[in-house]
């Protein structure tokens, strides 16, 4: 028999954690699919049961998003508006069946490079709480997504939350998702983009682009081409000759290499147009 | 690995993994329940299996689908994903809990606009737009759309969905059932006779009504495209898995091993002999109790394959010295169509202009939301099954034929089908849990994974095809060639119709005097290619119909002025030689397109004088489809009688796959025999009950069967006049069981049940059979290969963002020649249907081996991807179909992928030759053409 456990504490969960290996089951929108029709072999931490973490928190340094928190919870709740592109993101995560139970962790420790939430957490500086029996850790979210369906997680380890940091909390903030078809769509690039301005300038760029390499990337380049400049449609220029080396796309069904770095570069003008407020019809770029 | 190694492998008796159960307690659609199963159990398992709410329906298993989506505590959920531990203490709502005794106003809004075809995504689309407007009762277009895009739909394009939930407020006054008056049944829209259950849970799908104790049965398929195999210890292996009744593979087949649709050609095994030609084709099969089966792994399954060199293109498999996938195939070609009229060198030669272009089209899936399901049992000596199907008789002789049984003693008894567009035409698991059935003894159900639908199942042929096409100097079609390979996959299936139905139809509804058209099929390892809605016809016109555009182009005419002067008229003849006296309606199709081509060019135009990254283009394409079967023979036959009681029994053997034949061959009956469609009481397409009304294909239907119902209709009101011995002029009324003959002043009164009542329970009977008047086609493609052709024009207008290559639709104008509009709302439905299959095959949707066996890599267009559609329905009357009609199933998909290529051009200047038209493409063709500028 293989094992089976629904704990309602997370001492309890993380205790069992500690015992040996599980698959955990949040939301079950990504569990269920890999199982396909198989029969069950590994056992299974259902941590459905850890009510604990679910649902979001202001802390004085952070914002803290529950491990559990669905991507509807996220939508409902006021956020600062550098959330907006985390937000739409989350209408794109799959269907708003998919919304309504898929945690925000399941999609970092899924480890897609098309996973939507990614890039939204990105520009907001995002780190992921990690907790087993004995410690609790801290890691930067591109430290913790290592690779297509790779992950930092370690043996007697679960994501507990996703913090992001106050000062990262700042600004307005889009997203832009390229896709085949105009719902239930798995992106061929996408971009999340947030921007500081102060008197019209750009103080604070965090641009980061999905589907375009094994993990999705901050722009580096772009973000210092972005600073400094004032918050017009200029901007757009700026991108289309910034540098985006962090950009590796492969070529598969959705789209090939070629079109998707050519297409980054423009979604990447789009969102950064979005997040100044200059355009407002990007949330969803469909063929 | 050698045989007794991989026994040794085993452990002498394999554990049970299952997870332990547990009880569960929740509520559902008001009603406490509690259910004993393992916590991680699906909760779609948990309510189809142990609950019986089958309105809960599985499509992918993966929600990519919606069709299990149900309310939790309120909230849409895929019942797929969730674990029934996770079910504890809730809320759920399924469909069947949205009636509450009467229909609920979306229910019947749903009836009212026609917005249930087959009708098995729709109790996804009742729950999900009940939570809807639960919070918004007066939903925008937009928000129907948020909440409805995770549910597709095959069948019904979307937009009388979107336009069932707006007005879902304005029906709460309840819907209107009455039905058409006697004699006014034809070209009125009542609600669809079999709609009800349709939005109520009720109805039965092929896997919606499994017996409690039958036996579940696993496929075991080949993982590669071509390979030989061995089994090892089958029987050691069964022991060692307590539960399973029973392995088997075609050393047990029976019969012959061998089925196909077309006779002649058949060459498919049901299960294979030493070796797969193609990945997904079925080796084996599994059969056990339901618990034993779910909780088995066929990992360890005893078979060693032996990976054989494979081609998937048809240049690979005509190479020289390519490897023979039929031994008595030459050149894997299975078989060539061709037709030629005229001297088209000479033409094309002295044409005042030409075009030349090749177009390659891909694999598309036909991912009805029902993967193929059904079981079968043993009834005395008869073996039943009890399946999805689009053809039962068929399906009769084949699994007769493997399984070594008389076709009497094979009963094929159709379920609801959850959509069809021609793959549900060839048999799948009717042999297989029919071979279980036969073997144990006992029931045996099957219900194919998603992933096992899309790999075994047959697709639309991809083409690679090229033409020239040549006008004069005022614009007249002078010659036309053309050639086609299609690659048809591993086995027949129906590559021969779509090799031999292309070349009659590639001239488009154009007067071609000059003309040559090949049509190759060619076999692959690929999937197999068979019948998808238009056979071949929908790629060919794509080649036709861009053509035409870049020669309009050449000659400087109005696109639309170009197809309305080269457009068949009534006297003209076909490239097949086939005069049309009468009935021919594509100039009125195109004619009525004037005024909405020239305010949509109008419209492009002035968008694209303000901007510069975004280009709106608009684009134009016909079709013409001969209904039924290309010069074969094609029979339906209806039997109807009058019961005692006064009820009109109709024997409705035309299988309704959600086109609504149900309703439509049922409208035309009673007016051929004069009573109100409200006396009428079907019979279902059960090949033990009703004669054989042909198969679901080929737009023949409402044509073929559609006057076989006429003929059979008309026969029983002569017998009753006769009876009653009284003239034609007389009216007939059903009186509680007596039939009111009245003529003129006089009333005559037949009290039912004092006749006598034949064996099939009738006192009146007539049984009419009908066979469309055709004629071979000769070496040259020459005769009359259709009796009855259906028409139309479609115009696409769409916006292309230049920058990213993705493409906009604003709005698709449909014009069909239907001869006659049976039933008006019906119609609407198979446009728009055909419309948003139209749209997947030019946009999205390119089945790709062994990378898209899915619904999320495959891509099929979801509500939020099907413009606002206006239909015109044009009815130029047909001198054989009945009451004038004309089929219109597949014409309505064939001009939607041209004319949206065409736009593309319009607004880009660059076509696509190889579709779909995916972002990637159209912007590396912008990229292309702006190098070279």
């Amino acid at each position: 028999m293989i094992r089976y456990a629904k704990p309602t504490t997370l001492d309890e969960a993380l205790a069992l954690l500690g015992e040996g290996a599980w698959r955990v089951l949040a939301g079950g929108t990504d569990f269920y699919p890999a199982q396909g029709a198989k029969p069950f072999r590994d056992n299974v931490l259902d941590i459905n049961g850890l009510v604990c973490l679910r649902g979001i928190a202001e802390t004085e340094s952070h914002w803290v998003l529950g491990a559990r928190t669905t991507w509807t919870d996220l939508v409902r709740h006021p956020l600062p508006a550098a959330f907006d592109a985390l937000k739409q993101a989350a209408r794109e995560v799959g269907s708003l069946q998919i919304q309504n139970v898929a945690s925000i962790a399941g999609n970092l420790c899924n480890a897609s490079p098309a996973a939507d939430g990614v890039p939204g957490l990105l520009v907001l500086d995002a780190e992921v709480e990690l907790r087993s029996a004995a410690t609790t850790r801290y890691l930067a979210l591109q430290d913790f997504i290592l690779g297509n369906r790779r992950t930092a997680l370690l043996p007697g380890e679960m994501v507990t939350a996703v913090r992001v940091p106050k000062h990262a909390a700042a600004g307005t903030s889009a997203f832009v998702k390229l896709g085949a078809r105009r719902y239930l769509v798995i992106s061929i690039a996408m971009v999340a983009a947030r921007l500081v301005i102060d008197k019209g300038i750009v103080t604070e760029a965090a641009v980061s682009v999905g589907s375009c390499s094994a993990v999705a990337s901050r722009l580096s380049g772009v973000e210092a081409v972005l600073r400094g400049k004032p918050a017009l449609s200029t901007l757009a220029d700026a991108v289309l000759s910034a540098p985006m080396a962090e950009l590796s796309p492969i070529a598969d069904v959705r789209g090939t290499a070629e079109y998707r770095l050519d297409a980054a570069r423009e979604l990447v003008a789009r969102a950064v147009l979005g997040a100044c407020g200059l355009t407002n019809d990007n949330r969803m770029v469909a063929a | 690995m050698s045989q007794s190694e991989m026994i040794e492998a085993l452990p002498d008796l394999l554990p049970s993994f299952g997870l332990e159960r547990a009880d569960i307690a929740f509520a559902v659609n008001g009603a406490a329940v509690s259910v004993n199963v393992p916590p991680l159990r699906r909760l779609s398992q948990v309510l189809r299996d142990e609950l019986q709410l089958t309105g809960t329906k599985v499509g992918c298993d993966a929600g990519d689908c919606g069709a299990c989506t149900v309310l939790v505590d309120g909230d849409a959920v895929c019942a797929c994903l969730m674990p029934a531990a996770s079910a504890a203490g809730t809320s759920v709502t399924t469909v069947e809990g949205l009636a509450n005794g009467l229909l609920s106003a979306l229910q019947a809004s749903f009836l009212a606009h026609g917005a249930a075809q087959c009708g098995i995504c729709t109790p996804a689309l009742l729950v999900a737009a009940t939570a809807l407007l639960e919070t918004k009762p007066n939903p925008t277009e937009v928000e129907v759309q948020d909440a409805l895009g995770g549910i597709l739909c095959r069948c019904t394009g979307y937009r009388k969905i979107v336009a069932a939930v707006m007005d879902a407020s304005l029906q709460a006054a309840g819907l209107d059932f009455r039905m058409p008056q006697s004699g006014h049944a034809i070209g009125s829209s009542p609600v669809r006779l079999d709609g009800v259950p349709k939005v109520t849970g009720g109805e039965k799908f092929g896997g919606d009504s499994f017996p409690a104790d039958a036996l579940a049965v696993l496929v075991v398929r080949s993982p590669h495209y071509h390979a030989s195999f061995a089994f090892g210890d089958l029987d050691g292996w069964a022991k060692k898995h307590p539960g399973i009744a029973g392995v088997f593979t075609a050393a047990d087949i029976p019969g012959k091993n061998c089925f196909g649709v077309i006779g002649p050609f058949a060459d498919q095994p049901a299960l294979a002999e030493g070796f797969a030609r193609l990945r997904g084709e079925a080796v084996a099969l599994v059969a056990g109790e339901r618990e034993t089966m779910l909780d088995l792994d066929l990992q360890d399954f005893p078979v060693r394959w032996t990976e054989l060199p494979h081609f998937l293109l048809p240049g690979d498999a005509q190479a020289d010295g390519a490897a023979l996938i039929h031994a008595n195939r030459p050149d894997n070609l299975l078989t060539k169509g061709f037709v030629e009229r005229g001297d088209p060198e000479a033409a094309l030669a002295g044409a005042a202009f030409t075009a030349t272009g090749a177009i390659d089209t891909s694999y598309v899936e036909h991912a009805y939301i029902e993967p193929e399901a059904g079981h079968a049992y043993m009834d005395g000596d008869t073996l039943v099954v009890v399946a999805c199907t689009q053809a039962p008789y068929m399906d009769r002789d084949d699994t007769a034929k493997v399984l070594g049984l008389a076709v009497d003693k094979v009963r094929i008894v159709p379920t609801a089908t959850g959509g069809g567009f021609g793959s549900k035409l060839d048999v799948s698991l009717q042999p297989l849990i029919g071979l279980v059935a036969l073997k144990t003894g006992r029931p045996a159900a099957l219900a194919y994974t998603r992933n096992e639908s899309m790999m075994s199942t047959t697709k639309r042929h991809p083409s690679e095809m090229k033409a020239t096409i040549g006008a004069d100097a005022v614009g007249r079609v002078t010659g036309m060639v053309f050639t086609g390979d299609f690659n048809t996959g591993a086995y027949a299936s129906w590559g021969p119709t779509v090799a031999n139905r292309v070349p009659v139809h590639a001239s488009g509804p154009y007067a071609t005097p000059n003309y040559r058209a090949e049509g190759r099929a060619i076999h692959t390892h690929g999937p197999i290619s068979g019948a998808f809605r238009g056979f071949g016809v929908p790629q060919a016109t794509i080649m036709q119909e861009t053509l035409y555009d870049e020669l309009a182009g050449k000659l400087g005419m109005d696109r639309l002025d170009f197809r309305l002067k080269n457009c068949l008229r009534n006297g003209s003849e076909t490239v097949t030689g086939q005069r049309l006296e009468s009935g021919v309606g594509i100039f009125e199709c195109l004619d009525s397109l004037r005024p909405h081509w020239a305010r949509a060019t109008a419209d492009a135009d002035t968008f694209n004088s303000s901007n510069t990254s975004k280009k709106r283009g608009v684009g134009v394409a016909s079709c013409w489809y001969g209904c039924g079967n290309t010069s074969l023979p094609n029979p339906s036959t209806i039997r109807v009688g009058i019961a005692p009681a006064g009820e009109v029994i109709l024997h409705q053997g035309a299988v309704d796959i959600g086109q609504g034949s149900n309703t439509v061959i049922t409208q035309i009956c009673a007016d051929a025999l004069g009573l109100p469609l409200e006396r009428f009481r079907l019979k279902s397409a059960d090949t033990a009950i009703s004669p054989d009304a042909g198969k679901t294909s080929a737009s023949r239907q409402t044509f073929v069967t559609g006057k076989a119902a006429e003929k059979a209709g008309r026969a029983l009101r002569e017998k009753i006049l006769r009876f009653a011995n009284v003239s034609e002029k007389a009216s007939l009324q059903l009186d509680g069981p007596a039939i009111v003959i009245r003529e003129g002043e006089a009333t005559r009164r037949i009290d039912l049940a004092a006749l006598d009542m034949d064996s099939d329970g009738f006192v009146f009977r007539a049984e009419e059979t009908y066979d469309p008047p055709t004629l071979p086609l000769d070496a040259k493609g020459q005769g009359k290969p259709y009796a009855v052709y259906g028409y139309g024009a479609q115009i696409a207008e769409l916006e292309v963002d230049l920058k990213l290559g993705t493409v906009k639709l604003l709005k698709i104008t449909a014009a069909h020649d239907v001869g006659k509009a049976i039933n008006p709302l019906l119609v609407e439905g198979q446009i728009e249907g055909g419309i948003a299959q139209g749209i997947g095959m030019a946009l999205m949707e390119e089945y790709i081996p062994g990378r898209t066996e899915n619904l999320h890599d495959y891509l099929i267009p979801t509500i939020g991807d099907v413009p606002p559609i206006e239909h015109i329905l044009i009815e130029v009357p047909d001198p054989e179909g009945p009451f004038g009609a004309k089929g219109l199933g597949e014409h309505v998909l064939i001009p939607t992928a041209p004319a949206i290529l065409n736009a593309i051009r319009h607004a880009t200047g660059v076509l696509i030759t190889k579709v779909p038209a995916t972002p990637t493409r159209i912007r590396a063709a912008i990229r292309d053409k702006e190098a070279r500028a």
